[in-house]
């Protein structure tokens, strides 16, 4: 089980994350137009000063080199993440000044940013996961009655009503129309309602989708028949016996999906002005600010390898066999 | 005794000759599925209409009329108006034109690439196969978000002197902004391709076993011939009822890049740019938000129920990793 663990964690997640910084690196070094591109270009001179701060007038494999460097973690403090978010006080992993904000390093932008987007997905999570799973169940333990047919309808429907459709939505009914929260905004905790449960809606739907799929498949196999038969309760037959195997596709789901919760969703943090790192991503890209979409990109990257790593943890716990392979 | 059934159980001749093939089969029960049958006409019925009776519409979807900016749904105008006061109805009609085309064309991309990507490890087998395959979940863990979004930064300026050249081609001036939905296609395509190419390996290297693959072998083909000639067309339940959820996913997408503002350009619309432009003015003019929204979640419900009575009616089962 350890060497599995280990195994994977060596031959999957550490190639993972390199390749995404080097496509990223590329990518947009490669596109044309730079973070300094305006309409009138800028005084040679400044232009020049500019370059040697930010160090783009190295060559480019040296620049890779240089800041693959200051991204390998020097030192191992996780404890001083209680204070605050800084990767650079935790880890000594350095992220560089940003282009776009001229006077914030990309460290400081993430240490205020993440814990927002964190808040906001964990609280989400929460929701998806009681409503997904809790609806999945039901719906699976009174397969083809009517509450089946009610949570397969609002499932879909989840399914094929995006957040950014959702989001406006629930915002004119429940900020307009009837004047029970704000329209959007991060200043007060009843702010956070709406983003969590059209974020958490948006994940729960798909959840209770593979739950439903997963439990009917198990409850209908021979050893639940033989746990009934020698008379275990209808709870016992559920938790202990039924949703170790009923949750497995539904586990393998939610790796790359808690992953996109707990950083952000760029739509449901812009439709409510989130001030989170979801909303980041597609602003620094298009402002072309190379330090601060490496950043995201490997906070994101991270956050990926690593609720991949745990799901397979959990995957490797629930159904053994995997571990053999 | 012989353990041939006793004659008179053998159908009548008729009976006999109306064989089912295994489509004919699933069509059968594809056509007994009431919400499939309800999706496939739905779709069909916007197809219809976006492709067309949208570009014979009466209102034109980029005249602009400032008199009746966000007018409410009247006569006149079924649906109202926006802020520039051109028809919603013909907005959300050639809207429907860019996002169904970009749904069909960057599916039939990411099919194209996945059902061969798929086919070909499947069918080498051994380190060849591991190699794809571990490429594939690399490419699986990466943020497709913004590996999309570096690729339509990328592309720009190519495509902005692709649109150059189109538009000065005689007859062609109405072409403006095909780069960029050019651009889409690709990168749309190229994200989107993984699951069907995990699948159709699963597939293949489930066929490539069977004996009538060894026959094929036996009489000396080639092994292009038997991959496409033999194993995928025996993939295909598999493959067409992936390829019509790869659609609404491609769809969902689109919609999500032009919500952030990197889809299709003014004047052009798709549903994604009209669902962003109603939800910033939601407050005061509902209509904006509501008919475009609503329009998208249909076609995407018709594409599921579709998809889901495909999966039914062709028994595939549901294999999802």
């Amino acid at each position: 089980m350890l060497r599995y663990l280990a195994r994977r964690l060596l031959l999957q997640a550490v190639p993972v994350l390199f390749v995404i910084i080097t496509l990223t690196f590329f990518l947009q070094r490669f596109a044309p137009g730079g973070p300094f591109t305006r309409e009138k270009s800028l005084p040679p001179e400044i232009q020049r000063n500019l370059d040697a701060y930010y160090h783009l007038d190295d060559p480019l494999w040296k620049q890779y080199c240089d800041y693959l460097w200051d991204l390998c973690p020097k030192k191992f403090t996780p404890l001083a993440l209680r204070s605050s978010f800084d990767l650079k006080a935790a880890f000594g992993i350095d992220l560089r000044p940003s282009f776009k904000y001229a006077s914030r390093t990309v460290n400081e932008i993430i240490a205020t940013e993440l814990p927002v987007s964190l808040k906001l997905g964990t609280l989400a999570l929460l929701v998806a996961l009681g409503l997904g799973i809790g609806a999945g169940v039901v719906a699976a333990l009174w397969h083809n009655t009517w509450i089946d047919r009610l949570v397969s309808a609002w499932s879909l429907t989840g399914l094929c009503v995006p957040t950014f459709v959702s989001g406006p939505l629930f915002s004119l009914l429940f900020a307009v129309q009837l004047r029970w929260l704000n329209p959007f905004g991060w200043y007060e905790p009843r702010d956070a309602v709406l983003p969590v449960f059209v974020l958490g809606l948006a994940y729960a739907a798909p959840l209770a989708r593979l739950t439903r799929g997963g439990m009917i498949e198990v409850l209908a196999q021979d050893f639940i028949r033989t746990a009934r038969a020698k008379g275990a309760s209808a709870s016992r037959v559920v938790f202990h016996h039924a949703l170790r195997g009923g949750l497995l596709s539904a586990v393998a789901w939610l790796g790359p999906a808690s992953a996109g919760i707990l950083t952000g969703s760029f739509a449901v943090e812009t439709i409510f002005q989130v001030p989170g790192l979801g909303r980041e991503f597609v602003v620094s890209v298009t402002s072309r600010d190379y330090t601060l979409v490496l950043g995201t990109v490997v906070v994101y990257g991270t956050f990926i390898v690593v609720c991949n790593f745990l799901a397979d943890v959990l995957q490797a716990w629930m159904n053994p066999k995997l571990a053999l392979e | 005794m012989s353990d041939r059934p006793p004659q008179l159980n053998i159908p009548p001749p008729e009976e006999a000759a109306a064989g089912l093939s295994p489509w004919q089969d699933a069509w059968r029960r594809l056509r007994r599925n009431q919400l499939a049958i309800f999706g496939g006409s739905t779709l069909l019925a916007l197809v219809l209409l976006c492709f067309v009776i949208g570009p014979f519409f009466a209102q034109s979807w980029r005249e602009q009329n400032l008199a009746h900016g966000l007018a409410a749904p009247s006569a006149a105008h079924w649906l109202g108006t926006d802020l520039h006061g051109r028809d919603l109805l013909a907005r959300i009609l050639y809207g429907g034109r860019i996002s169904l085309l970009v749904g069909f064309v960057a599916s039939f991309v990411a099919l194209t690439i996945g059902v061969t990507y798929g086919a070909v490890a499947g069918w080498q087998g051994g380190r060849a196969d591991t190699l794809m395959m571990r490429a594939a979940d690399i490419l699986n863990a990466l943020p497709f978000t913004i590996i999309v979004i570096l690729l339509l930064v990328f592309l720009k300026d190519p495509m902005q002197r692709f649109d150059t050249w189109l538009t000065a081609l005689p007859g062609l001036s109405g072409w403006q902004g095909a780069g960029k939905i050019l651009v889409m296609f690709a990168a749309i395509g190229a994200v989107e391709w993984l699951t069907m190419a995990r699948i159709v390996r699963g597939h293949v290297m489930a066929i490539k076993k069977m004996e009538y693959i060894e026959a094929a072998r036996a009489l000396g083909y080639r092994p292009a011939r038997i991959l496409f000639c033999h194993v995928l067309p025996n993939a295909l339940g598999p493959i067409v009822v992936y390829a019509t959820l790869t659609v609404p996913a491609v769809m969902m997408l689109e919609a999500f890049l032009s919500f952030l503002g990197l889809g299709v350009d003014a004047p052009m619309s798709s549903w994604g740019t009209l669902i962003k432009d109603g939800a910033e003015r939601m407050e005061e003019c509902w209509w904006l938000l509501v008919f475009p929204g609503g329009i998208f979640s249909l076609t995407l419900f018709s594409l599921n129920f579709l998809g889901d009575g495909l999966r039914d009616a062709l028994d595939v089962r549901a294999a999802k990793d």
